[in-house]
C-alpha cells in the first residue's frame, strides 16, 4: 500500500438509514420468534413483518455499496478492509460451529462413558442405571425417542461430499475466468456451482425425510439426534445462504459488475463457500463416518 | 494428616512463623491467628475432618502467601507515591526503563512469580491428591445424597434407610432458622464415608463448611466425595448452587456422633422403617378421617414449600391447588400428576412414596380448601394406577 | 439516503451533519463513540439500580423487599446488564473515540457497519430488559431465577422469559463481533504511514487482543444458548442425561467464553492505564514490549483454563490438576503487568489528578482482587470457596477496580480532549475518594461472608450473617450515590468549563493530543507521517 493512497481518500459513508432498520428487523425478528416457540399465536406474523423488513435491508444496503463500488469511491485500502472482515468474520463462523463439534466430542468421549460406568463418574451408571453401556450412536440411558437406526456415510452423504468437493473447484474454475477476464467462463463456473450447491441442500432434505420417515431417528432420538440434526442443520443453512449468496453474485457478473481487478464481492463469497465445504469435509468424518 | 486440634482461643502472636506471618497479613485485624479468625467468624470453621484439615492449611498458606505479596506491592507503591512526586522535586527518571533493570526485567519477574506459583501448586497437587481419590476400602460407608427442590434425602445405603432433610420454619428453628432441618444427616465420627451425590431434578450442591468437601448434585450423574470425620458436633452447611425459587432453604445439618450411638440410631430408624411398610401393606380401607389426617400431615412437609399451606400456589411459578382443574377433576389425572410429575418443571415424580401416603394426599388434596370433591381415594387404587 | 455521487476530495470535510439524522444514521466513529458511552452509562445506571436493590434485600436477614424469584431475577439482569451493556459497550465507545484518533486514521476501517454494531445494542437491551418484566405480566410465566450463568436443568423450568434472554445473548454477541471486525480491521489496516505494529500505543494493542479474544469465544457462546434453546423447545437433549447429554456440558461452553470474557472486560482498562500512568508519572511506560507480551500471553492461557469454574462439578483428578496449574499461571503475566505499572511510576516526577488517582487505586486494588483469584483457583482450597460469598467478593475486586475504574480513569483522561473543557478537579477527587472507599466498605466484607459460610445468590440468610451484610449494604448505598457525582460531573463539563488546551496533561504523548480540543468532525484526513 503506497503512502499516498492512504487516508486522504478513503472513503467515508455517508450517514445511513441501514444500519438503524437493521436494529429494528432483528428486533422485531426475535421478539416474533421468542412469541413463536411459546405458542403466542401473533409470533408467526411479527416474525415474518421482522424478516421482510431485514431482507429489504440487505437489499438496499447492499444496493448502495454496489453503487458506491460502482462509482469508483473505493480505493485499495477499502478493498484490503472488506477482505479482512470478511475473513474474521468466516473466523467467528468457525467458531460458532467448533462449539457444536466440541460439543459433539465431550459427548462421545467424556459424558458418555460416564454413563455407561467408565472413568471418574463411573459409579453413575451402578447407582443410576445399571447396567446400561454406552455406545456411539446413542440416544441415552433412558433411550429417548425410541429404537432407531444410524445415518450411514456411504449413501448420499458421500454423493453430498464428492457434490459440495466439486461445485468448490466449479467457484475456483469460475474464479479463473473472473480473473483473465473471460465473462462466459465465470458465468458458467457460477451456474454449476449454484446447481450443485442446490442439489446438495435437495438431497439432504431428502435425507432428513428418509430418516425421519424410516430410520425413526429425529430430533428428539437422544444425543445422536440431538448433534446429528444440529450440525447438518446448521450446515445445511449456511449451504443455503452461500446459495443465495451466489445467485447475487451472478446477478451481478451477468452485469459485469466485475473486472479483474476489482471483485471482492465475489472472492468473499467465494470464500465463505469454501467454508462451508470445509465444515462439511468435518461433518462428513465426525458425524457421519466415525 | 490430622493435626491436633488448636485451641480456639490461643494467645496472639504464637512463636511459630506461619501463625506470625497470618497474624502480620491481615491489615484489617493485624494480631489475630486463623483459629481465632475463626471464633469471629472471619474464617473457615475448624474444620471436622481429615481432608477438611489439609484444606485448610491449604487455604492458609494461599493466603498468607497473597497477603505477603499485598504487603510488597503496597509497600513499593506507597514508597514511590511518597517519594517521586512532583511536588517533592523529584526529577523524572527518563532512562529507567532502559537501564539493565528495565532490559531484564521481563525475565527477572516472571521467574519469581513462577517460583511463587510452583509453591502454590505443589502444595495444592499434593493435597488435591488425597481430597479427589475417594479410598478404595471395601468397608466405606455409602451415603447417597440426592438434592431435590427444596429438600435433601440421605440414603444410607448400606443400612437400608433414608433420611428426608427439609429446613424448619422461624417460629421452630428461631436463631438457627435457615440453618437447622427436621432430621438431619447423622454421621459416626472415625469412619471412612463415601458420598454419592445425584439430583432428581436441576443442579444443587452438597456444602457443610466443617467437611470442606464441597460437590455439585447433578441430575442423571453421580459425583463422589468422601470424608473422615475427626470429632463429634453439629455441622451446618448450605445448598451452594442456586436451584430456583428456594434455594436459600436448603440447609445441610451433620451431626456427628460415636459409632456406638450412631449404631443404636441406625437401628431405631430401621424399626420406624419396618413399621411404617407394615401399615401401608395391610389391605385395610382407610377412612376419609384417617387418610385426611395422615394427609395434612404429609403435605405439609412435602408439597407446602411449592403449593404453599393454604393451597394457592405462588403463581406463575407453582400453580394453586386449591380450586384447581386437576385436584378437582377425574382422580385419575390427579394421581397420574402426582405419580410421575411433569418434565421440564419443577414438580417431580412422588412415585417413591408408598400407596398409602400417596393416598392419604390425594385425598387431603381433595377434601381440604375450597375443594369439596368428597372422594377418598385407597392405596388400592394407587396400586393400580402406578 | 446514501448519495453515491460524491466527489471524494471534499464531500467528506463538510461539517457534522445536523439533526437527529446526526446521531440514528451516523457514520462518524465520534458520534458512535459517544452514543456507545451514552449507552453504557444509562446501563450503569440500571444495572447499579438493581445491585441497590440486591443489596437493601440483604441488609437484613428475612424477606423483606423482594420475593426469591425476583431476588434471582435481579442478580440475573444486574450482572447481564453491567457486564454486555455497561463494561464492554464503555470500553468499545472509548476504542470508538480513541482508536481513529490514535492511530491517525480517517475513521473506523467500516464505518457504516460501524454504527449497525451500535445499533444492536439498544435492541438487545430492550429484549434484556423484557426478558425481566415479561413475568410480571398475565401469561408471561415465571422469572429468571438462575443466575447469569443461566446453568440448564434449571434454565429449562423457566417459563418463555428465557427465549427472550437467549435471544438477547444472540443480539450482544452480533454487536461484539461485528464491532471487533471492525476494530481488527481498523487497527491492522488504517494506520498511519509509519506506525508499525510496535509503535502502536497500548490502548489500541489491548483492544486488538480484545477483539481477538471476543471473535473466538462470543461464537461458542451463542452456540451454546442455541442448543438450550432447542433443549428448551424442540426436543433435543444436549443437557440431559437421560438421553445421554450432560449438563455441564453447558457449563463447558460458557465458561469456554464466560472466562476470556473477563480479560475482555480487563484489557481495555490496562490499555488506558498504560497512557494515563505514564502521563502522570512522566516518564515512558516501562517494558511495552514487555506489556504486548503480557497480553498476548494472558489472552492465549485465560482460553485454556475455563473449568476453573467449575471445579466441583466433579473432573477427574488430571483435568483439575491441569486447569488449576494453568489457571495459577496466569499470575505470571498479570503480574508482569501489574510490575510494569509500578515501574512506571517508580522515579517518575508524579501529579495526582482524577485519572491518575484511579490508576493507583487500581493497580492496588486489582492486585488484591486477583491474588485472591488465585486463591480461587488452588482446587483443594475451591472446594470451600466456590459459590460463596467469597467469590462474589473476588469478582468485583477485579470487575470494579480492573474494568470499571479503568474506564472512569479513561473518562476523566479524554474527557477535556472530547469536550474541550476541564473536568472540575476538586469534585473529580471528591467522587475518587467517596467512591473508592465506599467501594472497599462494600466488598471487603464479603470475604469473612464467604468464609464463614455465606452462599452466594440467597435472598434469605441466617442471623450469624448480619453485621457484615449490613456493612456491606452500607457501603453499597453510599457506592451507589456517589455515581451520581459522576453524572454530574459529565454533565457540567460537557455544558461549560475551564477551556482545554490541546494537551491538557503536561506528560501526555500520542497522536490524540496533536489535534484540537474538541477534535473536528473529521480528523486525520490526510494521515500524519510516524517517524
Ligand atoms: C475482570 C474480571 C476478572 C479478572 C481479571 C479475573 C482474574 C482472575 N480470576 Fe476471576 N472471576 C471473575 C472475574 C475476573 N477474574 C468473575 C466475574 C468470576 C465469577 C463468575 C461467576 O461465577 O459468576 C470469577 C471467578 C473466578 C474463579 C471461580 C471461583 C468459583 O466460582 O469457585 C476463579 C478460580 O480459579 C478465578 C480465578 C481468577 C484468577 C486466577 C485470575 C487472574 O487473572 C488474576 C491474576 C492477578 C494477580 C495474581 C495479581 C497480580 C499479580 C502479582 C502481584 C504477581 C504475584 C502473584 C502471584 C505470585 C500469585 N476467578
Ligand atoms: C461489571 C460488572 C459488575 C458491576 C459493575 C457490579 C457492580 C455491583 N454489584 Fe455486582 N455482580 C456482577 C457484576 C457486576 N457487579 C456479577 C457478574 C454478579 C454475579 C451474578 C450471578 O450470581 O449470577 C454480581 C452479583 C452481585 C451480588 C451478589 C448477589 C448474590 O449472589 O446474591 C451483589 C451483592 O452484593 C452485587 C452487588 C453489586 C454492587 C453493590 C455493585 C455496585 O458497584 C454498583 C454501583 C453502581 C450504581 C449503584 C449505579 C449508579 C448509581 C445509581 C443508580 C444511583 C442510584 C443509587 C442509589 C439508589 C443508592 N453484585
Ligand atoms: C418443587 C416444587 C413442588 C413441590 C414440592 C410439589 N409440586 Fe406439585 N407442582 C409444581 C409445579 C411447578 C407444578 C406445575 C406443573 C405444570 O407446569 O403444569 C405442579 C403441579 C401440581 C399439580 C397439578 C396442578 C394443576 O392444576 O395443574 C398437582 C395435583 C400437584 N402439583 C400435586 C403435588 C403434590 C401432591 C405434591 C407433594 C407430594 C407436590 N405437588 C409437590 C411444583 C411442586
Ligand atoms: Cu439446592 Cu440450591
Ligand atoms: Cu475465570
Amino acid at each position: 500500500m503506497s503512502v499516498k493512497e492512504h487516508s486522504g481518500n478513503y472513503f467515508i459513508p455517508d450517514p445511513s438509514p441501514w444500519p438503524i432498520i437493521g436494529m429494528v428487523s432483528l428486533l422485531t425478528t426475535l421478539i416474533g420468534a421468542a412469541l413463536a416457540i411459546n405458542g403466542v399465536a401473533i409470533g408467526q406474523v411479527v416474525i415474518v413483518a421482522g424478516l421482510l423488513l431485514f431482507f429489504y435491508l440487505l437489499f438496499g444496503w447492499f444496493r448502495d455499496v454496489i453503487k458506491e463500488n460502482l462509482s469508483d469511491c473505493y480505493n485499495k485500502q477499502v478493498d484490503t478492509s472488506f477482505r479482512m472482515g470478511m475473513l474474521w468474520f468466516i473466523a467467528s463462523e468457525v467458531f460458532f460451529f467448533l462449539s457444536f463439534f466440541g460439543a459433539l466430542f465431550y459427548i462421545r468421549n467424556i459424558a458418555l462413558p460416564w454413563l455407561g460406568g467408565e472413568g471418574y463418574l463411573g459409579a453413575t451408571s451402578e447407582v443410576l442405571y445399571s447396567g446400561f453401556e454406552s455406545a456411539w450412536p446413542s440416544h441415552g440411558p433412558r433411550e429417548l425417542g425410541g429404537d432407531f437406526q444410524p445415518m450411514g456415510p456411504w449413501g448420499i452423504p458421500a454423493i453430498n461430499t464428492l457434490i459440495l468437493l466439486s461445485s468448490g473447484v466449479t467457484v475456483t474454475w469460475a474464479h479463473w475466468g473472473l480473473k483473465i477476464d473471460n465473462q462466459k467462463q465465470l458465468v458458467r463456473g457460477l451456474i454449476a456451482t449454484i446447481a450443485l450447491g442446490l442439489l446438495f441442500v435437495s438431497l439432504q432434505a431428502y435425507e432428513y425425510g428418509h430418516a425421519y420417515a424410516e430410520l425413526n431417528l429425529t430430533l428428539e432420538t437422544g444425543v445422536y439426534g440431538s448433534t446429528f440434526y444440529m450440525l447438518t442443520g446448521f450446515h445445511g443453512f449456511h449451504v443455503t445462504m452461500g446459495a443465495v449468496m451466489l445467485m447475487a453474485i451472478l446477478g451481478r457478473s451477468m452485469k459485469s459488475h466485475f473486472s479483474a481487478h476489482n471483485h471482492f464481492a465475489f472472492e468473499g463469497v467465494a470464500w465463505y463457500w469454501h467454508f462451508v465445504d470445509v465444515v462439511w469435509l468435518g461433518l462428513f468424518v465426525f458425524v457421519y463416518w466415525l | 494428616m490430622i493435626q491436633p486440634e488448636a485451641k480456639p482461643t490461643k494467645p496472639h502472636g504464637s512463636p511459630n512463623l506461619k501463625h506470625s506471618l497470618n497474624g502480620a497479613l491481615l491489615i484489617t485485624l493485624p494480631l489475630l491467628t486463623g483459629e481465632a479468625m475463626a471464633e469471629y467468624g472471619l474464617n473457615f470453621p475448624e474444620p471436622a475432618a481429615g481432608v477438611a484439615r489439609e484444606i485448610y492449611d491449604i487455604h492458609m498458606l494461599t493466603m498468607t502467601i497473597a497477603t505477603v505479596l499485598l504487603i510488597i506491592v503496597f509497600a513499593f507503591v506507597f514508597y514511590s507515591l511518597y517519594f517521586h512526586r512532583k511536588s517533592r522535586g523529584y526529577p523524572a527518571d527518563q532512562d529507567f526503563h532502559n537501564s539493565w533493570f528495565g532490559n531484564w526485567s521481563w525475565v527477572i519477574v516472571p521467574v519469581l512469580v513462577l517460583g511463587v506459583d510452583l509453591t502454590i501448586a505443589g502444595k495444592a497437587d499434593a493435597v488435591l491428591k488425597s481430597v479427589w481419590d475417594v479410598p478404595k476400602e471395601k468397608n466405606i460407608m455409602d451415603v447417597k445424597v440426592t438434592g431435590h427442590q427444596w429438600w435433601w434425602e440421605f440414603d444410607y445405603l448400606d443400612h437400608g434407610i433414608k433420611v428426608e432433610s427439609r429446613f424448619m420454619p422461624r417460629e421452630q428453628s428461631g436463631d438457627l432458622y435457615l440453618r437447622e432441618v427436621d432430621n438431619r444427616l447423622v454421621l459416626p465420627t472415625g469412619t471412612k464415608i463415601r458420598f454419592l451425590h445425584t439430583s432428581a431434578d436441576v443442579l444443587h450442591a452438597f456444602w457443610v463448611p466443617e467437611l470442606a468437601v464441597k460437590k455439585d448434585a447433578i441430575p442423571g450423574y453421580v459425583t463422589e466425595t468422601w470424608a473422615e470425620l475427626t470429632r463429634e458436633g453439629v455441622f451446618r452447611g448450605q445448598c451452594a448452587e442456586i436451584c430456583g425459587t428456594w434455594h436459600s432453604r436448603m440447609p445441610i445439618v451433620v451431626e456427628s456422633v460415636s459409632p456406638e450411638r450412631f449404631a443404636a440410631w441406625t437401628g431405631e430408624q430401621q424399626a420406624i422403617k419396618v413399621a411404617a411398610a407394615a401399615e401401608a401393606s395391610t389391605d385395610k380401607t382407610w377412612s376419609m378421617d384417617e387418610l385426611l389426617s395422615k394427609g395434612k400431615a404429609l403435605y405439609e412437609t412435602k408439597c407446602a414449600a411449592c403449593h404453599q399451606v393454604n393451597g394457592m400456589g405462588l403463581p406463575p411459578a407453582f400453580p394453586a391447588l386449591n380450586g384447581s382443574a386437576i385436584t378437582n377433576g377425574p382422580i385419575a389425572d390427579h394421581l397420574h400428576i402426582v405419580l410421575n410429575g411433569k418434565p421440564d418443571t419443577a414438580m417431580q415424580p412422588w412415585g417413591s412414596l408408598n400407596d398409602l401416603e400417596i393416598a392419604a394426599i390425594v385425598t387431603y388434596e381433595r377434601n381440604t380448601w375450597d375443594n369439596k370433591t368428597g372422594d377418598v381415594v385407597q392405596p388400592v387404587a394407587v396400586k393400580q394406577a402406578r | 439516503m446514501t448519495t453515491t455521487t460524491l466527489t471524494h476530495d471534499e464531500a467528506h470535510h463538510h461539517e457534522a451533519p445536523q439533526g437527529w439524522r446526526r446521531w440514528l444514521f451516523s457514520t462518524n466513529h465520534k458520534d458512535i463513540g459517544t452514543l456507545y458511552l451514552l449507552f453504557a452509562l444509562i446501563m450503569l445506571f440500571l444495572g447499579g439500580a438493581s445491585a441497590m436493590l440486591i443489596r437493601m434485600e440483604l441488609f437484613q436477614p428475612g424477606i423483606q423487599l423482594i420475593d426469591p424469584d425476583l431476588y434471582n431475577n435481579l442478580v440475573t439482569n444486574h450482572a447481564l446488564i453491567m457486564i454486555f451493556g455497561g463494561v464492554m459497550p464503555a470500553a468499545a465507545g472509548l476504542a470508538n473515540w480513541m482508536i481513529p484518533m490514535m492511530i491517525g486514521a480517517p475513521d473506523m476501517a467500516l464505518p457504516r457497519m460501524n454504527n449497525l454494531s451500535f445499533w444492536v445494542l439498544p435492541a438487545a437491551a430492550t429484549m434484556l430488559i423484557l426478558s425481566f418484566v415479561i413475568p410480571f405480566f398475565p401469561g408471561g410465566g415465571t422469572q429468571i431465577n438462575t443466575g447469569w450463568t443461566i446453568y440448564p436443568p434449571l434454565s429449562l423450568q423457566v417459563g418463555m422469559s428465557m427465549d427472550f434472554l437467549i435471544f438477547a445473548i444472540h443480539l450482544l454477541g452480533i454487536s461484539s463481533v461485528l464491532a471487533s471486525i471492525n476494530i481488527i480491521v481498523t487497527l491492522l489496516n488504517m494506520r498511519a504511514p509509519g506506525m508499525t505494529l510496535l509503535k502502536m500505543p497500548m490502548f489500541c494493542w489491548t483492544w486488538l487482543v480484545t477483539a481477538f479474544l471476543l471473535i473466538l469465544v462470543i461464537p461458542v457462546l451463542a452456540g451454546g444458548v442455541t442448543m438450550l434453546l432447542f433443549d428448551r423447545h424442540f426436543g433435543t437433549s444436549f443437557f440431559d442425561a437421560a438421553g445421554g447429554g450432560d449438563p455441564v456440558l453447558f457449563q463447558h461452553l460458557f465458561w469456554f467464553f464466560g472466562h476470556p470474557e473477563v480479560y475482555i472486560l480487563l484489557l481495555p482498562s490496562i490499555g488506558v492505564l498504560s497512557h494515563v500512568i505514564p502521563t502522570f508519572a512522566r516518564k515512558p511506560l516501562f517494558g511495552y514490549k514487555s506489556m504486548v507480551g503480557a497480553m498476548l500471553a494472558v489472552a492465549t492461557i485465560g482460553m485454556v483454563v475455563w473449568a476453573h469454574h467449575q471445579y466441583t462439578v466433579g473432573m477427574s483428578l488430571g483435568a483439575v490438576t491441569y486447569f488449576m496449574i494453568g489457571t495459577i499461571l496466569i499470575s505470571i503475566p498479570v503480574g508482569l503487568m501489574v510490575f510494569n505499572f509500578i515501574a512506571t511510576m517508580w522515579r517518575g516526577a508524579m501529579t495526582f489528578e482524577t485519572p491518575m488517582l484511579f490508576a493507583v487505586s487500581i493497580v492496588l486494588m486489582f492486585t488484591f482482587g486477583g491474588l485472591s483469584g488465585v486463591m480461587l483457583a488452588v482446587v483443594p482450597a475451591d472446594m470451600q470457596y466456590h459459590d460463596s460469598m467469597f467469590v462474589v467478593a473476588h469478582f468485583h475486586y477485579v470487575l470494579m477496580p480492573g474494568a470499571v475504574f479503568g474506564l472512569f480513569a479513561g473518562v476523566f483522561y479524554w474527557l477535556p480532549k472530547w469536550t474541550g473543557h476541564m473536568y472540575d478537579e476538586k469534585l473529580g477527587k471528591i467522587f475518587f475518594w467517596t467512591n473508592v472507599i465506599s467501594f472497599n466498605i462494600t466488598f471487603f466484607p464479603q470475604h469473612f461472608l464467604g468464609l464463614a459460610g455465606m452462599p452466594r445468590r440467597i435472598v434469605d440468610y441466617n442471623v450469624m450473617f448480619t453485621e457484615f451484610n449490613v456493612i456491606s449494604s452500607i457501603g453499597a448505598m453510599v457506592f451507589g450515590l456517589s455515581h451520581l457525582l459522576l453524572l454530574y460531573i459529565v454533565i457540567k463539563t460537557i455544558r461549560g468549563g475551564k477551556k482545554a488546551e490541546n494537551r491538557p496533561w503536561e506528560g501526555a504523548k500520542g497522536l490524540e493530543w496533536e489535534l484540537e480540543s474538541p477534535p473536528a468532525f473529521h480528523t486525520w484526513t490526510t494521515a500524519p507521517q510516524i517517524k
